[in-house]
């Protein structure tokens, strides 16, 4: 697990996704390779936007840490990515404007590895308001 | 010379009140909030820590100036809850920060002073020219036992201070005061800490914060007239009033930066969350004096003052709003969020 996380750490710590010159396609998680132009496509590694909208979401239950919020994302710059948002299911609607925050993503039991990573939550002024 | 080149908090949007923790334990709430002047705490989401938080300051701290990450040569975290107890949380906020390897990273610990620990070292290397900017960090998500006084208070929270060779406050001088004063451990292994209970007034709280603050003004030939406005580490609201009027400072000086009521005591961010609230709205040529404590066994105290370069700065959220946007947890949803849950 620690190997596989350590190369991840770049893409997760911040929105680092790749971007394909030849048909400009954004992908993220990042991919080494286009699907769409395969041999011909040229990738080259971005910095995604970290402000977007949700387009759709579900929320997740039974699981450590439910319930929480998955959603499709879309950045400002038009791409599509899932992600957790982090806020109560009662929060989150079709359209919320949301930005990225740095979270943890879980841990390796009590003894091995806490995994940090992007996720999101609703933007200062749409959600983060005073609830009993 | 060095200044504060720009500052950054978090502040965990969740709150629980005393009366919630009162309930539990059968205490009488109105005394408690009496007592502390503590009307409710910060608590974090079930995915946040130190290192998020820390993250999440500092983050802020540079999105408000334009500063090149790589240009930083130290990174400090200080903090009591650390979420290792081996491997720093400097290199994992240095590299979500993006500011490559060639830095210098460390933990700091010294319960709620560590952040102005790393604060006083980012001071002297920017000023020997040793780094061109350097961030000291205080965070914490503050342990307490269940049924503890503690926990009424013990709060999370974060504050990033970017240290440069130019800003928009200037760190003008920096005094310390230590003794081995035996006030709040946590011994190796255990889960939370324990403290002197009455024993931290007198010897630890008053005697560190006041040798401190008078130290610092007759070493710089300062007095209270000085200043515009003063913060203290905040473990409750009535030490950090008391400090000001022993020293001879008034109200109005110490409650621009006083947020331990509506937050709690966000330990090694509790001092600096102050001073970025009253950054929020100084003025050119304030004078500002910040003295923290921690662990029954010193203060660091500073004299900042304030700059042109704060009219350009821009300074919002403040502290302020952020503390304003808030959501209530339960006692039980509190444990959870705490992990006070074994399962």
């Amino acid at each position: 697990m620690i190997p596989r996380f350590w190369r991840k750490i770049k893409y997760r710590y911040s929105l680092r996704g790749t971007h394909c010159k030849n048909c400009n396609s954004y992908f993220y998680p990042p991919r080494d390779l286009c699907p769409n132009c395969r041999r011909k496509g040229i990738i080259e590694e971005v910095n995604l936007p970290t402000c977007g909208r949700v387009l759709s979401y579900t929320v997740v239950w039974g699981e450590k840490g439910s319930p929480y919020v998955i959603a499709l994302i879309e950045l400002e710059n038009k791409v599509k990515i899932l992600s957790q948002l982090a806020c109560r299911p009662e929060e989150v609607y079709d359209g919320m404007e949301v930005e990225c925050t740095f979270r943890k993503y879980g841990e390796d039991g009590d003894a091995g590895i806490i995994y940090y990573g992007t996720k999101f939550i609703p933007k200062r002024g749409d959600g983060y308001v005073s609830k009993e | 010379m060095s200044f504060i080149t720009s500052y950054g908090t978090y502040i965990p949007r969740f709150r629980i009140r005393v009366e919630e923790v009162a309930r539990i334990w059968g205490e009488n709430a109105n005394a408690i909030k009496e007592g502390l002047g503590i009307k409710e705490k910060s608590v974090p989401d079930f995915d946040e820590d130190t290192a998020t938080i820390a993250v999440e300051a500092a983050r802020e701290a540079f999105k408000r100036v334009k500063i090149n990450p790589k240009d930083v040569g130290a990174v400090f975290v200080g903090s009591e809850s650390h979420p290792y107890a081996v491997k720093p949380t400097a290199t994992i906020v240095g590299e979500a920060l993006g500011i490559g390897n060639e830095y210098f990273a460390a933990d700091l610990e010294f319960a709620c002073k560590a952040g102005t620990a790393g604060m006083q070292i980012c001071y002297a290397m920017v000023k020997s020219g040793m780094i061109k900017y350097g961030l000291a960090i205080g965070s914490d998500t503050a342990q307490s036992r269940p049924g503890d006084a503690l926990e009424y208070a013990a709060a999370a929270g974060g504050a990033a201070i970017l240290i440069g060779r130019e800003g928009i406050a200037e760190i003008k001088a920096t005094y310390s005061y230590t003794s081995d004063t035996p006030d709040f451990w946590r011994r190796d292994l255990q889960p939370y800490p324990n403290h002197g209970g009455r024993f931290t007034g007198e010897p630890a709280y008053f005697r560190h914060v006041i040798n401190a603050a008078k130290g610092l003004m007759e070493k710089y030939s300062y007095s209270v007239e000085d200043f515009d406005y003063v913060v203290f580490h905040q473990p409750n609201a009535k030490f950090p009033l008391k400090a000001a009027s022993l020293l001879g400072f008034s109200k109005e000086q110490v409650t621009p930066g006083l947020l331990v009521t509506e937050v709690g005591n966000t330990y090694s961010a509790s001092s600096l969350i102050g001073l970025c609230a009253v950054l929020d709205i100084a003025k050119p040529e304030e004078r500002i004096l910040l003295v923290s404590f921690g662990s029954g066994a010193g203060s660091d105290a500073f004299v900042i003052e304030v700059t042109e370069e704060i009219l350009d700065y821009p300074r919002n959220p403040s502290v302020r709003d952020k503390i304003s946007e808030k959501a209530y947890l339960d006692y039980s949803t509190y444990l959870k969020h705490r992990r006070k849950i074994k399962t």
